[in-house]
């Protein structure tokens, strides 16, 4: 699975441990190490002369930890934030992708000329070649046509530009495409069959993004099945031979789509000298690097900028399509375009991939785990990466593991990567096979989990659900007698510390004192803009409002591509160590003139202050007046972690519910999550994004599916009425409580929380509060009313 | 959804123009602008396919806009005038991104035509704050973070002020049921519901008409 390879490359570009060579300088620290609710302790490590002091605690500390409003929160209220959607420059014009009309097929004609004659309309490209999908290994096995095969229904054909976008939106319909159909097929076991449409002549591959997605390369396929990717530790067989109790079962999920409210878009200014792209997406860097790649242009002629972002969830990196064909639209009408996608193109383009999952535990009879066995079967469409075992291999000690992943092609759009890509449907299936274990071994949930798991963090978080909610009062499964049924469920996640190397931050001081951040990372709506500002403000003891942060334009140092939780981690050392060198560059700088030496003078609370003598003092203002040149910088790029400790991350989810069994309907009442991202660096923020993880993971486990036409083979609810999203009306209760957690990795010790914040958790708290409150365990979601009447033998198995 | 009254002699029209309710210079002015416009418009019975000069009266201001009988509001608002706050998300009324005011009434912008607001007093995200000087409701979605993205906070922000117009004391039912059109895919929603209910309290406590209720918020 794709995460594999996103750890690998990871730890390849990571550089070893200072420590580990010999020939650079360095200097031993001590580090504050370990949680604070277990007595905090502290880590020596190596670190290279040039980083800054470690921080203390966040209890020590005046900004960093504290609350703090979001840096671009007036702009975002008072809808002055300008989005890729939102730009508008001279002479823009407006375009409208043109997508395939047929599930599978051969492209025999396009006729453009009708759209061409439109008044108004300035360009028509035509796709070459589609990008983000799945590639035959030997493409001489499909006939050579000027025209990609269509293998998705809504894959992109063609874009038109025009001087309005009513006037585009025009012309793409008036683009006729001719095609040789093929059979198709849309049904994740449909394509299992041995006589079922191929939607591939032979073998096919999937890269995956910056953000996880994409699948193993070079396994076995046979008809639509890719895989299996299988991955073994110990000997299961023995494991099972060993224990006492088994359990076994299957789940079902659904396919999801990430449903962002900004659209994919870009808008593209070509010009000779240089390429502008504003783009919405969760990479700036990886989008210019795919522009270079795809137009041959040097990586120094394209300029991407991300100023507001309006949501990604995984499925906005490099140039996508629409990119692509924006940038030909631009460059032959020599007018600057924009391209968004409309709302049904939105839902084809990207989703999170479905499954369907065999899953067997075995146990001793206190507990110990002696085996887990896994297979599982999803479909990304025609791309890859539906693999779930992260869950199963990489929360609890086992000795005997065997996970065998397949993909499984259909003629649908291409799975992406979406939010802790595998994890909630490995969650669903493995905490509630967990869940299981406790019924067959008749142990509390927690207690079980207490036995088996050894994260220190998640030791903390259980116990905080022990005493901060109704658990010691759980009644035994089923035990309402009335129509309505109660019951309370938790679960628990895993996600790794992944580390982009690609990080880079440029701290400026001017004469008047005022300080600025830049860096090409962008902010998708996390808060990196003010997490940075916190960063820097720590470093000058100056409030973060007065920092000014500048991001999202590949202009300035490179930034980390924000996906699977990689942005807080790696960006906020670079960060805090050009604050910091910036500082040392600057009493250097003044020392003189105030009769000292650098080493001597200190920033608190925004003055600069003398250390052997704290009634010496300036303000920052009266400091930088004595700077020889108008401004001084200093550029930090991110270093390697202290130490190559595998660091995972996780949090546990508590949920109460209310289950109507005469209408099927779930009604979430509350949702207690306790999460650890390392140091907290804005708990404001870190807590929004939390929230948002529950809210999109109830939204997984009770609404959201994409239904598949079987006979036309399209999306039947590419919208936002029949594809139901969470709303106002169905948030509960929600409290939450961060977990800090110092390890020792870096100068600033953050982490993200994008992954781990609830959606991992969600589908799988809420099935095992479901089994709680009627005794019977839910194996599919959505937990649709339909799905749970039937579930509850009540109505006769529905076919979607 | 608002209602949108099409014809030119609606109830609500003939109320204003009869002086029965409170009319501000704006909404006359509103109202002149309506006559001219609507008298333009009617002067011909058919108009369109071709673009017509039109007049809109947003955030307090007439802009003379040159546009097709099918625009939306929404689009004519962010590709005419410039004022891209208003969101468009689905473009088919599921979502509610687009929410303006249309004569103080929240309405989606994305299921009006801009020919049916003109001679209505059309109140956009950029007409809530002055300057730098936010809105209440604005003020309080920052100091609450009811934003993530920021894409649906707009809409979210018209819809709760519109709430706090007619409903000066909300409970926490009402900021649900205001919303409960406004999709969030970041899960903003707790604290939306907050930032709302806090505005409430303190217009109140600054009327001096309540005592802060504990465990009011959400």
């Amino acid at each position: 699975m794709a995460l594999d390879s996103l750890m690998h490359t990871e730890e390849d570009e990571q550089t070893p441990p200072a420590a580990a060579k010999p020939d650079v300088p360095t200097r031993t620290e001590n580090f504050v190490w370990g949680i604070p609710q277990n007595g905090l302790q502290q880590k020596e490590r190596e670190v290279l002369l040039d980083e800054p002091p470690p921080l203390p605690a966040n209890a020590e500390l005046t900004y960093i930890g504290k609350p703090t409003e979001r840096y671009d929160g007036p702009a975002k209220a008072m809808g002055k934030g300008k989005y890729t959607a939102d730009v508008n420059l001279p002479g823009m014009l407006y375009a409208r992708m043109v997508d395939a009309t047929t599930p599978h097929g051969r492209i025999i004609s396009i006729d453009t000329s009708a759209a061409e004659k439109l008044p108004g309309v300035r360009a028509v490209h035509v796709i070459e070649h589609v990008y983000g999908v799945a590639e035959l290994r030997d493409p001489k096995l499909e006939i050579p046509s000027r025209y990609p095969v269509v293998r998705y229904f809504g894959q992109p054909v063609a874009g038109v530009a025009a001087i309005s976008q009513q006037i585009a939106d025009d012309a793409a319909k008036l683009v006729k495409v001719q095609y040789d159909t093929m059979p198709f097929v849309v049904d994740r076991s449909d394509a299992r069959a041995d006589d079922a449409p191929v939607v591939f002549p032979g073998p096919a591959d999937a890269a995956g993004s910056a953000g996880g997605g994409g699948g193993p390369k070079g396994v076995p396929q046979k008809g639509n099945i890719h895989g299996p990717q299988r991955k073994e530790t110990g000997d299961t067989e023995k494991g099972f031979a060993e224990a006492d109790v088994i359990v076994d079962g299957e789940y079902f999920t659904q396919v999801q789509t990430h449903s962002a409210l900004e659209t994919h878009g870009f808008v593209v200014d070509w010009k000779p000298e240089e390429v502008t792209v504003y783009a919405s997406t969760q990479g700036t860097s990886s989008v210019r690097n795919e522009f270079a790649g795809v137009f041959k242009l040097p990586q120094s002629k394209v300029r991407v900028i991300t100023e507001y972002m309006g949501g990604g969830f995984g499925a906005k990196f490099g140039a996508g399509n629409e990119g692509v064909v924006a940038a030909n639209l631009s460059r032959k009408a020599n007018a600057p375009v924009k391209l968004m996608l409309d709302r049904r193109q939105e839902h084809i383009v990207c989703n999170r991939p479905d499954s369907h999952q065999k899953l067997k535990i075995g146990a001793k009879r206190d507990g110990t785990l002696t085996a887990i066995e896994l297979t599982s079967y999803g479909t990304a469409g025609v791309g890859t990466g539906a693999g779930t075992a992260g869950p199963a291999t990489n929360m609890y000690k086992c000795p005997n593991i065997l996970t065998d992943e397949y993909d499984v092609f259909i003629n649908a759009g291409p799975g992406a990567a979406f939010r802790a890509p595998g994890h909630p449907q490995g969650c669903f299936a493995f905490e509630q096979s967990i869940d299981d274990l406790a019924v067959k071994l008749d142990m509390d949930p927690l207690a079980l989990r207490e036995k088996i798991d050894e994260n220190p963090a998640r030791k903390v978080e259980r116990q905080v659900i022990l005493e901060r909610t109704n658990w010691r009062n759980r009644k035994p499964a089923g035990s309402d007698t009335g129509p309505i049924k109660r019951g309370m469920g938790i679960a628990q996640s895993v996600w790794y510390r992944f580390v982009s190397m690609n990080s880079s931050c440029e701290v400026r001081v001017s004469r008047d004192g005022s300080v600025e951040l830049m860096s090409a990372v962008q902010d998708l709506g996390t808060g990196t803009k003010t997490m940075l500002a916190v960063i820097v403000a720590e470093e000058f003891g100056v409030p973060p409002s007065s920092v000014v942060i500048r991001i999202g334009d590949t202009r300035f140092p490179i930034g980390p591509d924000s996906g699977g939780s990689v942005t807080a981690g790696s960006i906020t050392p670079a960060a805090r160590n050009a604050a910091y060198q910036v500082k040392q560059k600057l009493f250097a700088a003044v020392a003189p003139q105030l009769g000292t030496t650098a080493d001597n003078l200190t920033l608190k609370n925004g003055r600069v202050v003398f250390k052997n003598d704290a009634s010496k003092s300036y303000t920052l203002k009266q400091v930088t007046a004595k700077l020889p040149t108008d401004e001084i910088s200093a550029r930090a790029t991110r270093v390697a972690e202290y130490s190559k400790e595998r660091i995972t991350y996780g949090g546990v989810d508590y949920v109460e519910l209310a289950v109507d069994t005469e209408t099927g309907r779930v009604h979430i009442e509350k949702v207690f999550g306790a999460h650890d991202c390392g140091r907290p660096i804005n708990p404001m923020g870190v807590i929004s994004q939390i929230n948002g993880g529950i809210l999109q993971g109830i939204s997984y486990a009770l609404f959201e599916q994409r239904i598949m036409d079987r006979n036309a083979g399209y999306m039947l609810n590419a919208n936002l009425e029949n594809y139901k999203i969470l709303g106002a009306r169905e948030v509960p209760q929600i409290d939450i409580v961060l977990v800090e957690n110092y390890i020792a990795q870096s100068s600033t010790d953050a982490a993200g929380i994008g992954e781990s914040a609830g959606i991992i958790t969600l589908a799988a708290a809420i099935g095992n509060a479901f089994y709680n409150a009627t005794g019977v365990r839910m194996r599919r979601i959505p937990m649709t009313p339909a799905n749970v009447l039937t579930a509850l033998g009540k109505v006769q198995e529905v076919q979607a | 959804m608002a209602d949108v009254p099409k014809t030119k002699f609606s109830r609500r029209g003939f109320l204003k123009g009869a002086g029965v309710t409170a009319a501000t210079t704006v909404i006359e002015s509103a109202n002149a602008l309506a006559r001219e416009t609507k008298d333009a418009l009617h002067h011909d019975r058919s108009v369109g396919p071709d673009a017509l000069p039109v007049k809109l009266f947003v955030n307090g201001h007439e802009h003379s806009v040159m546009i097709e009988p099918r625009y939306t509001l929404a689009d004519t608002l962010r590709d005419n005038l410039g004022l891209t706050g208003t969101k468009v998300v689905c473009d088919r009324g599921s979502c509610s991104a687009c929410t303006v005011w249309i004569d103080k009434t929240p309405s989606l912008a994305c299921m009006t035509l801009a020919i049916d607001a003109v001679g209505r007093e059309i109140t956009t995200i950029e007409g809530l704050s002055h300057g730098d000087t936010m809105h209440p409701v604005q003020a309080a979605f920052v100091k609450h973070d009811a934003m993530q993205c920021g894409f649906c906070t707009p809409g979210m922000v018209m819809s709760c002020a519109a709430l706090l117009e007619r409903t000066p004391n909300p409970n926490l039912d009402d900021v649900k049921h205001a919303v409960s059109g406004n999709l969030c895919r970041c899960g903003t929603y707790p604290k939306v519901f907050a930032a709302t209910l806090d505005v409430a309290q303190q217009r109140l406590q600054a009327a001096g008409l309540v005592t802060l209720v504990a465990g009011r918020e959400a």
